[in-house]
């Protein structure tokens, strides 16, 4: 592979971060996209992943600059290495795409979700969840007699146990935001 | 410079001040306003077409030919619809064209009214891009960043949709001014790629140029450096059905046509080659056949301004991104300041080898003196037109292989087929597009009988406009290619491909206005051809061919370049139950 001068990080300007391709393996990539922020855009993204038969695990968009009109997208998705080099590539493609990156090769990268979670339960079921919840420092948002809502925040791993805790304990509704990432350092 | 118009006025000044001077079209309901502007003025041409799909096809025929975007112009709902199977095409094919659709005014949209469709909905994934315009300030601007998005990078359609309401409305025009959208394709190669793939050209021992659409698209600078590379290395050249004319037919180091329905020589070299340099070529599936053993021992550079065509089929040991233009240019740069190096000896006894392939004759069949065979109709109207300023289309099948296989190309531009998409009636209307665009010169559309039923409505077109084309039709009653795997894959099982309700060619150029020649008789053929080239006015040619004629070499689906058929006698049972999934 030494050849391809293998470089980091996937832009639209760049074609030589080629890692070894061909391979099998499925792997899982977060992929943060910048957009222009007009109507379409979305469909657009959503539109080659369904178009090409890519997977999308989570997506989440929302404008982070009103001044320069750009949205951001940040898509987890699986795929060997040559699908995941064609997403990077197809996206960049896209007109009004202004720049991708792939959180997973350029990273480390900090990842955080927030999910609200609604367990119904009485007696030592109630308290145990909400012991739980302290632990995983979720915060209670809502409470009845019979039911709280936690809002826990964290890497989609921690909110899967604590999901996983919660469902013997009365779980009946689970919403999450799906991942926002950002590169750590400068 | 501002000024104050309404947003019909804003479409026909910015299609002026793009340099257009053709518009391919069809008025309806939600275009109006903009048909109202085009009546008032004399410098934009208005062609009315027949059906939207052939302003589309004309429009691109229009810009393949001339390397000028195309234009077409339609109505909402059906008219924008009737477009798509075109975008799609010139987005399998990158090829520029820009269509403009009238849409239902802005207060009304998404209530299902009278002809409304959700067109950028529809067009999003068979255009580069496309706009719904929902303020006239903003018009002009978006018109001249469709341009510069249709022909900018890898050439695309670009659609552009526009209420009725927008169309009426007055607002500020503005000037087109190099784009400053973030929309700016990288033209030049990486220079250390470069480099890397002239030291592997100073070492190849069985080089190969693999050339394709992208040598057209990039202009005629690129076909000329590419002659140059060509001719100063003595490196054997193959190419894509949609690169032919890029490198002349004529030229000592062409090979022909690869691919499924490729040349013997052609494909041999792509298998047994060390170095395999593709430019402006994307490893389609009717090139690569099986991919485990597509070219198995060479090394493999690819030129390609779109990243996206990189790694995506074939993997790539020196991957280029740039415009081929600019790529070769500095390949020839660099590789004259490294001393003009080739390894001659074994490059001349690479190209002996190539000599020996070619010596099969892959292209023989057996003639008739009864019938005409197709390959004999196409070799007779190479011989009568070759010295004609002359420019090919054709529909999809069988005789588009053919006409590929036995027309010879000199030059880029003059060849126009449907080659990613595969569209059957694409001829016709491309045709006319090629005429309006080049008045004077010999356009033929090299047609099956099938495919030219398609969208034989634009003769109509072709009549009210005095285009003089011609319309070659290789009428077998069958629709060929599809019989041809029926024969090889389905057990001779010939499904609904035939037809047994043809018009009468000759009447029914008449009954358009055009001149009809029927010809059955080998003897005659000479004869009606020239009748067709000297006639003044378009004529619709029936050449009544032999009707089981099967189209070789051909490499079957699911096999490698180097077990390809030559003829009839290898057919029995060559695709497996595995190659007959495959198209």
């Amino acid at each position: 592979m030494s050849a391809l001068h293998i470089k980091k990080g996937a832009t639209r300007h760049s074609a030589y971060n080629l890692r070894p391709t061909f391979s099998d393996v499925q792997e899982r990539h977060t992929i943060a996209v910048l957009v222009e922020n007009e109507p379409g855009v979305l469909a657009r993204v959503i539109g080659l992943f369904s178009g090409r038969g890519y997977n999308i695990e989570s997506l989440t968009v929302a404008e982070v600059d009103h001044t320069g009109h750009l949205s951001r997208i940040t898509i987890v998705t699986t795929g060997t290495p040559q699908v995941i080099e064609q997403i990077k590539a197809q996206l960049g493609r896209i007109v009004t795409v202004h720049d991708v990156h792939d959180l997973t090769v350029e990273g480390p990268s900090v990842e955080r979700e927030l999910a609200i979670i609604k367990v119904v339960g009485e007696g030592d079921k109630r308290v145990e969840a909400l012991r739980l919840a302290d632990i995983f420092r979720a915060n209670v948002v809502d409470s009845t007699l019979n039911s709280f809502i936690f809002e826990i925040t964290g890497a989609p791993d921690k909110i899967d146990a604590f999901a996983d805790l919660m469902r013997p304990l009365g779980l009946v509704e689970v919403a999450r935001t799906g991942v926002a990432a950002l590169l750590r350092g400068d | 410079m501002t000024r104050e118009m309404t947003g019909a006025k804003m479409v026909v000044q910015a299609l002026k001040d793009q340099g257009v001077d053709t518009v391919f079209g069809y008025p309806g309901g939600a275009v109006l306003p903009i048909y109202d502007e085009i009546f008032l003025q004399n410098d934009i041409r208005h062609i009315l077409v027949r059906h939207e799909q052939g302003a589309v096809h004309a429009a691109e025929g229009y810009a393949r030919s001339t390397g000028k975007p195309g234009v077409a112009l339609v109505t909402s709902g059906p008219g924008a619809t009737n477009a798509v199977t075109g975008l799609t095409d010139a987005l399998l094919d990158s090829i520029p064209i820009v269509v403009l659709t009238g849409q239902v005014p802005t207060f009304m949209i998404g209530s299902d009214a009278f002809q409304e469709a959700d067109t950028v909905g529809i067009t999003r994934p068979c255009t580069k891009h496309n706009w719904l315009v929902k303020d006239t300030d903003s018009l002009a601007e978006t018109m001249h960043e469709a341009f510069h998005v249709a022909t900018s990078g890898r050439p695309g359609p670009v659609l552009i949709d526009i209420p009725k309401d927008v169309q009426f409305a007055s607002g500020e025009y503005t000037s087109p001014k190099p784009s400053t959208s973030h929309y700016q394709p990288v033209m030049k190669g990486d220079l250390e790629e470069i480099t890397e793939l002239v030291a592997a050209m100073e070492t190849a021992k069985k080089p190969v140029f693999y050339t394709g659409g992208g040598v057209i698209n990039s202009g005629p600078a690129a076909s000329q450096l590419l002659r140059e590379l060509v001719d100063s290395t003595g490196f054997p050249i193959t190419s894509t059905l949609m690169g032919l004319g890029a490198y002349p037919a004529s030229g000592e180091n062409w090979l022909g046509m690869l691919g499924m329905h490729g040349l013997y020589e052609a494909n041999l070299a792509m298998h047994d080659c060390d170095l395999m340099i593709n430019i402006g070529a994307r490893f389609d599936d009717r090139i690569t056949g099986r991919i485990d053993a597509f070219s198995p021992n060479s090394k493999k550079a690819h030129i390609d301004i779109d990243p996206s065509s990189i790694n995506k089929v074939i993997r790539v040991d020196i991957p280029i991104v740039g415009d081929v233009a600019h790529v070769l240019e500095d390949i020839l740069k660099v590789w004259k300041a490294r001393g003009r190096k080739t390894d001659a000896a074994a490059v001349s006894k690479w190209q002996a080898q190539i000599s020996d392939w070619r010596k099969v004759n892959c292209l023989a069949y057996t003639n008739s003196e009864k019938t005409i065979k197709p390959q004999y109709a196409l070799q007779r109207l190479e011989e009568l037109t070759k010295n004609h300023d002359r420019y090919i289309t054709t529909e999809v099948g069988q005789h588009q292989m053919w006409a590929a296989q036995y027309l010879g190309f000199e030059d880029p531009n003059r060849w126009m087929t449907s080659g990613g998409l595969g569209t059957m009636g694409y001829g016709t209307p491309a045709s006319i597009g090629v005429q309006m665009a080049h008045p004077d010169a010999l356009v033929i559309n090299v047609a099956g009988e099938a495919s030219w039923l398609m969208n034989m409505q634009e003769m109509g077109t072709a009549v009210q406009y005095r285009l003089p084309v011609k319309q070659f039709i290789l009428n077998n009653e069958r629709l060929g290619m599809v019989r041809q795997w029926q024969e090889l894959l389905h057990g001779e099982r010939y499904s609904h491909s035939w037809s047994e309700a043809l018009p009468d060619f000759v009447k029914l150029a008449e009954a358009f206005g055009a001149k009809g020649i029927l010809c059955s008789d080998p003897a005659d053929l000479d004869d009606a051809i020239m009748e067709m080239i000297n006639y003044d006015g378009p004529v619709i040619f029936d050449c009544l061919v032999e009707k089981h004629e099967n189209c070789f070499p051909m490499i079957p689906s699911g096999k490698a370049h180097n077990e390809m058929l030559l003829g009839e006698a290898e057919t029995q049972g060559v695709i497996d139950s595995k190659g007959s999934v495959l198209v």
